[in-house]
């Protein structure tokens, strides 16, 4: 993962209106679980279980009681997590509060539809995998594929994100499907894998192959981007605004805009979009935009 | 081993003509017996359904190409997911699942015996690896010699014996099962990046047509007088309007049977749906299952496996090189080419079948249109070409839509409306009977393989491999009909009990079935002289590497089928 920072990240920020990042459905009273991490295991905890349709509907005891696979051994969530709170009736009113760093936690949120997770701390691999709504808030690193082929809901990171932020898993070709994941830190490598629909925001740098295979949806870096960005895209947009270490030949220069539009946000330009990835077959719609102060080494290459 | 007695059910067992008797079923040392001792275990069966093990004559299951397809497709392995037990390992994969997940999903549905269709004769030896890690199952494998160049060579000097000793010698090399070919000297053409899409176009440089490779290799099977006959997936796969190339090719093999053979085709047209297409463009695609069933109907020289298509997230894998990547343009999914020396091809593809996909919605019209159009169910066996048309664990749904015309209906509204207006199937009222159910998922296919005297009955005599149905005999409702063929009560399997409630209760090594063909010592030598010349010419490994040896690493347990051919002279 790159460091070097070439923008004002704490300007960039306020791109996002945080205001927008909280649950969609505020009217519903919330009802709270706390989980409170008691240890990590030396091995990785599937912990797919913990999600508000799981916990919707279960008494605290019963929660306790919900088994997650340590290894190759299924042991009960109550061996490595204290909970505590009330019992809720529906997916939509629940908010789980993870109280602390669980980084030997997969899993996490994965599959969930509606309600809240709250991970006061870094969280594992996988976390809100396959998410189709609610929303989760982690306010530490998250592990690798975190939202990894999510359909809906909102996955926010405070801190970074490992490699195949919102990709896909191996040999898929239906990615992110819709939904929005932000991340204000850095991401690695590989982020939005054939994503086909839904945002995500990186708020500083991301690794290489950023939006490969992409088909459709939109990924903001507010950083830098590695190599190979967009590499075998067809469709979707990619826009950089710290500078793209390279653009592919097999991407051709359209124009230059002047500024560009995402979810209401303005961002000025002026912008230069690239087309591509045109190794592949059949029409290719695929946009990269990148702000041109920041990528005068592009200039050289593709305009003259 | 345990005596068993299976009590009071109502048995169905067409080979022996029985309709749903209330009879009991003798068991001993894996064999159906008359009578068994007094402290012999009872199965109560009482208003159960009893039929012989189930038997898939055409499921594509072990070797190169189902390995290959694991390999394309990881994500398959995500889905169906089991843990493992105490006696079974952890299952996955839906569309190219684990070795150990089909032994175990065969016997929880009741069935018992399987046949891999298309093996390469190189591939021969990881075929039958594969297959000794198959649980419970017993099974065998087809050859694919229909593009291979010592088949050519023969036919082209009209040199049959010759070419009945090739052949004899290749199943003897390969442990195979029957005679394979898949779009018969097409393959050959994929070589040099053709196809050939009707029976008269000669292959390149051979001068050999598709008709000649067709009527030559049915000739080579009856003179051999194999149990089961020439098995073959014919030109023009996957084209609209093919239903004609269909039937031209089972017109044009009209070989005297062997007389001592029981079947009566001498010809089985495999996977008829990807053959059975109206229409001529994919926008006038159209159903041609009531064109062939009507053909078959005036016609008795045939057997055929439907290839029913059900809406699922699946895998295309066939020797058929070109069609793969025809599939590949028309989806633009992800693909992977074979190809095996002089022998044959193959390739990958995923495909998605969709309720409200026009061209997938008319496919599903079309093997319930072979199954239902053609009245003789000793014709006609239930496949979907696993998984070509979709996953082997979605025959219960079948057998529901063929039991039941309002499931169908219902399912037929729910599809595009072109399914309906592009094929007949609306205007069929027949529902299957249990009897014709045993049929066309057990006794056709022990018939027509040829192995009726072992398997796909209950006379006694034959292997106990016995599956237990938890249904009323008299219900139509497409939900418990489902649920009772998706799991049996009981899966008996060599006279052992392996399934019970749906779950593996013991899972005992099943046997390879293949041919040990003899023919004139002579002939052979002649022929080997010619084969080795060109073997050493043409293939990249040492011809005394080739043949499988019956060794426990590849045969575990062998069930050799001795024939003698030395009158082939
Ligand atoms: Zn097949």
């Amino acid at each position: 993962m790159t460091t070097k920072n070439l923008i004002n990240y704490e300007n960039s920020h306020n791109h996002i209106n945080s205001s927008k990042i909280k649950n969609a459905n505020e009217a519903i009273k919330m009802k709270e679980l706390s989980l409170k991490p008691l240890s990590q295991p030396n091995v990785m905890l599937e912990a797919e279980i913990i999600t508000p349709d799981n916990f919707s509907g279960k008494s605290v005891d019963e929660i306790k009681q919900l088994k997650v696979w340590k290894g190759n051994k299924e042991v009960p969530l109550s061996d490595f997590f204290q909970v505590e709170g009330e019992t809720t009736n529906s997916p939509e009113e629940t908010r789980i509060v993870i109280e602390g760093s669980i980084p030997k936690t997969k899993r996490v949120g994965e599959g969930m539809t509606s309600g809240e997770i709250v991970i006061k701390g870094n969280a594992g691999m996988h976390t809100g995998a396959l998410m189709r709504g609610g929303s989760i808030f982690v306010e530490g690193d998250v592990g690798a594929w975190s939202g990894a082929e999510i359909r809906g809901g909102k996955l926010h990171i405070k801190g970074n994100a490992d490699n195949y932020l919102g990709a896909v898993y191996r040999g898929e070709w239906r990615g992110m499907r819709g939904g929005k994941i932000i991340v204000e830190g850095n991401a690695g490598g590989e982020v939005g894998e054939w994503m086909r629909d839904g945002v995500i925001h990186v708020k500083r740098d991301v690794g290489s192959f950023v939006g490969v295979h992409m088909h459709g949806g939109k990924i903001i870096v507010h950083g830098n981007a590695d190599e190979r960005v967009g590499a075998e895209m067809t469709g979707g947009q990619i826009i950089i605004l710290g500078k793209a270490n390279e653009i592919l030949p097999s991407f051709r220069f359209d124009e230059e805009i002047p500024s560009i539009e995402v979810e209401g946000e303005t961002y000025e330009g002026p912008f230069l979009k690239f087309v591509g990835d045109l190794a592949e077959a059949g029409k290719i719609k695929g946009e990269i935009l990148v702000l041109k102060k920041n990528n005068s080494h592009l200039i050289k290459l593709f305009l003259f | 081993m345990d005596e068993l007695i299976i009590k009071n059910g109502f048995v169905y067992d067409p080979l022996n003509n029985i309709n749903g008797e209330q009879l009991d079923i003798f068991i001993k040392n894996g064999k159906i017996v008359s009578e068994v001792g007094a402290d012999a275990t009872v199965i109560d069966a009482k208003n159960k359904i009893i039929m012989p093990g189930g038997i898939d004559g055409h499921s594509h299951i072990a070797g190169a190409k189902v390995s290959m397809g694991r390999l394309l497709r990881p994500e398959d392995i995500r889905r169906g997911v089991r843990a493992k037990t105490k006696i079974t390992r952890s299952e996955s994969g839906v569309s190219v699942p684990t070795t150990f997940s089909i032994g175990y999903r065969y016997a929880r549905m009741g069935y018992t015996t399987v046949f891999e269709p298309a093996m390469p004769p190189l591939k021969a030896r990881h075929t039958h690896e594969e297959l000794a890690d198959t649980p419970i199952v017993d099974k065998g494998a087809f050859p694919l010699l229909g593009s291979n160049w010592m088949v050519f060579h023969y036919l082209k000097q009209q040199e049959i014996e010759k070419c009945a000793a090739f052949v004899a010698w290749m199943l003897n090399a390969t442990k195979g099962f029957a005679i394979k070919l898949v779009n018969p000297a097409g393959l050959e053409s994929w070589n040099w990046g053709g196809n050939i899409r009707d029976i008269d176009t000669p292959v390149e440089f051979w001068d050999v047509t598709p008709r000649e490779v067709i009527t030559g290799l049915a000739k080579v099977n009856e003179l051999l007088g194999l149990p089961h006959s020439i098995h073959v997936h014919f030109n023009n796969i996957g084209r609209p309007g093919n239903f004609k190339t269909t039937i031209e090719s089972f017109d044009a093999c009209r070989e005297n049977k062997n007389p001592g053979v029981e079947r009566n085709q001498v010809i089985h047209g495999t996977h008829i749906q990807f053959n059975g297409y109206g229409g001529d463009s994919w926008k006038s695609f159209a159903s041609g299952g009531l064109e062939i069933a009507d053909w078959v109907n005036k016609n008795d020289h045939v057997t055929l496996d439907v290839g029913q298509v059900v809406f699922s997230n699946t895998t295309t894998m066939t020797a058929d090189g070109p069609l793969e990547y025809y599939l590949h343009t028309l989806n633009h999914l992800k693909w992977t080419n074979g190809d095996v020396e002089i022998e044959t091809s193959s390739g990958v593809v995923p495909l998605i079948y969709k309720r409200k996909n026009p061209v997938s919605a008319i496919q599903w019209t079309i093997g319930l249109e072979l199954l239902l159009g053609i009245e003789d169910p000793w014709k006609v066996m239930l496949s979907t070409d696993h998984p070509n048309g979709g996953p082997f664990t979605r025959y219960p749904e079948i057998i529901a839509w063929l039991m039941s015309q309002e499931y169908r209906n219902d399912t037929l509204k729910s599809a595009h409306k072109r399914a309906g207006k592009r094929s007949g199937l609306a205007t069929l009222d027949r529902e299957y009977s249990l009897f014709e159910i045993a049929i066309v998922t057990r006794a056709t296919q022990a018939k027509a393989l040829g192995i009726n005297y072992m398997k796909g009955h209950l006379g006694v005599g034959a292997d106990a491999d016995v599956a237990i149905y938890d249904l009323d005999k008299e219900s139509k409702d497409p939900k418990e009909i489902m649920k009772a063929f998706s799991n049996t009560l009981y899966t008996i399997k060599g006279g052992e009990v392996v399934a019970k409630n749906g779950e593996i209760v013991s899972t005992p090594m099943g046997r390879t079935l293949y041919l040990n063909v003899k023919v004139d010592p002579s002939l052979e030598n002649t022929m080997l002289k010619e084969f080795s010349d060109i073997f050493r010419r043409n293939y990249s490994v040492n011809m005394a590497n080739y043949p499988v040896q019956p060794i426990p690493s590849y045969l575990p347990l062998p069930k050799e089928i001795k024939l003698d051919a030395t009158h082939v002279a």
